[in-house]
């Protein structure tokens, strides 16, 4: 089987690889008795879990169940929301990085994005990449610019497809190709965990597979955390799966548990499509 | 458990599920049988136990179909994929069964006039408790109950016990006399067919354990008596 393809069977996830460092040990973030409210209306309800460093964690649960605001809190994506509140720790290297002090576009260096629709900056493919790494100071110069754009992409798995048209629009690009141009972008400013927000479901198939592939590869690198609708996703390329349901945290395990042998009903009855 | 989103799932598990069932009630029904013909020495319906074998293989070939095209549809997780994982092993254990079953039906057909109907009676006292345990599993199967399929598979050993008596007293009866040699190797075959049923069930256990619980009966835990 051409495992180029991303679509290596999950148990290459789990098996081939040595044991996970235990989450708890050494957690990237720790999020403690997480709470969000939209006005009244609490959409979180007191998650508490942490995620480990060189792992896909993946959030899964229907619609509306809190999985991509619980995400957003992670590097302060709901602080531009009007209304919303966030109670809680999420501790980074000690630190909460919901207190006063910390500045959210550093902390958004740190904790990386890429969202369900790719979103490239309307700038040459160059100066998308370019972009961060720029306004955050981290190139000497021209030629370290150039080096830290081509690592990006390489990493990105996109360097070989646009090499020679580094200077077309970004927006020039594939649904697929731009989406890891964006996990590009992400990875330029040295970020330490990059969350995924459904990054596939506007992808067909194979670039869906490019991405798979691309976050295997990641993951020796950075803590990722993924939201996904598609549970066989979630199988595929998570070693650590979180169900939530009504804002609450229901079920947190290995993914293999999860999707063998769940411990909770409702986690049950959502992976085997009994919901209703 | 709830019904599928998608109720045409629920129906083809269902469907599955009815198949290993019925898979299971005709093996069971060849051992009794098989059992039957050889203490009645009633060749014709030895016969007839070898003649349900192909439709014991033909329901395992489309239990298999349907496994394979569950899972490339479906998708299955959670309970369900143990439930058709454990559908896999089960009908290749249950079609072992059947083989097995049926041979001693051809062995019942090949008997001489010199055994003796204490060797016939070993025999069938033998494939009690080998039928009672498939007949326990199979309703352990049935009602998905973990206890039931545990207690089968702790139990093997009693058929072990059984089948080193029946060894024994075989070897008495061809010491004896050895015109009965010839019966005698066919019937310690059915002895050792018996035993190797028994086997089956247990494994046909571990699946029913692995379905309903999810976790695996440990080999270990087992107790072994078979000395032969």
């Amino acid at each position: 089987m051409d495992t180029s393809q991303g679509m290596s069977p999950v148990v290459d996830n789990n098996l081939t690889l040595p044991p996970i460092a235990d989450a708890a040990a050494a957690p990237r973030i720790d999020c403690r008795n997480i709470k969000v409210f939209y006005g009244e209306t609490q959409a979180i309800h007191d998650v508490s879990m942490s995620f480990p460093d060189r792992a896909v964690t993946a959030l899964i649960g229907p619609s509306g169940c809190g999985k991509s605001t619980f995400l957003r809190c992670l590097n302060r994506m709901n602080d531009t929301i009007e209304n919303c509140r966030v109670e809680g720790q999420i501790l980074m290297d000690g630190e909460n990085i919901n207190d006063a002090d910390v500045d959210p576009v550093l902390l958004r260096s740190r904790v990386g994005m890429v969202f369900q629709k790719p979103n490239p900056f309307p700038k040459s493919i160059y100066d998308n990449i370019a972009y961060g790494p720029r306004i955050h100071g981290l190139a000497n110069g021209r030629e370290d610019l150039d080096a830290i754009v081509e690592k990006s992409l390489r990493r990105a798995g996109l360097w070989d497809e646009v090499k020679d048209r580094l200077m077309a629009p970004g927006t020039g690009l594939s649904g697929g190709q731009q989406q890891r141009l964006c996990i590009a972008r992400a990875i330029a400013v040295q970020p330490e965990v990059i969350l995924m927000d459904e990054p596939c479901s506007a992808l067909d198939p194979i670039a869906t597979a490019r991405i798979e592939e691309l976050i295997d590869e990641l993951r020796n690198r950075y803590c990722i955390v993924i939201v996904t609708h598609s549970m066989q996703q979630a199988a595929r390329v998570s070693q650590r799966t979180a169900f939530f349901h009504l804002g609450n945290l229901v079920e947190l395990g290995d993914t293999s548990q999860i999707f063998t042998n769940p411990r909770e009903k409702r986690t049950e009855d959502y992976i085997t499509g009994r919901f209703g | 458990m709830s019904d599928h989103i998608v109720s045409a799932y629920s129906e083809e598990l269902e469907r599955l599920s009815a198949d290993i069932m019925k898979m299971g009630g005709i093996v069971e029904t060849m051992i009794v049988d098989a059992s039957r013909a050889l203490g009645a020495n009633d060749l014709e319906l030895a016969k007839e136990v070898v003649l349900r074998d192909p439709l014991v293989d033909a329901i395992e070939a489309d239990a298999e179909r349907q496994i394979v095209s569950l899972i490339a549809r479906r998708q299955p997780m959670g309970h369900d994929l143990r439930m058709i994982l454990s559908a896999m092993k089960i009908s290749s254990e249950l079609e072992r069964i059947g083989d097995l079953a049926k041979n001693i039906a051809k062995r019942a057909q090949r008997l001489d006039e010199n055994v003796n109907p204490e060797m016939r009676n070993a025999i069938i006292r033998m494939s009690q408790p080998v039928s009672r345990q498939l007949n326990d599993v199979l309703n352990a199967y049935a009602t998905a109950n973990a206890d039931k399929a545990k207690a089968v598979w702790s139990s093997d050993d009693d058929i072990d016990h059984h089948y080193n008596s029946v060894f024994r007293e075989m070897l008495t009866y061809l010491v004896e006399d050895p015109r009965r040699i010839s019966a005698g190797a066919h019937m310690l075959f059915m002895a050792k067919n018996l035993e190797r049923i028994g086997d089956h069930c247990t494994n046909i256990a571990e699946f029913v354990y692995y379905q309903a619980v999810g976790d695996y009966l440990s080999e270990l835990e087992r107790p072994k008596q078979n000395q032969v």
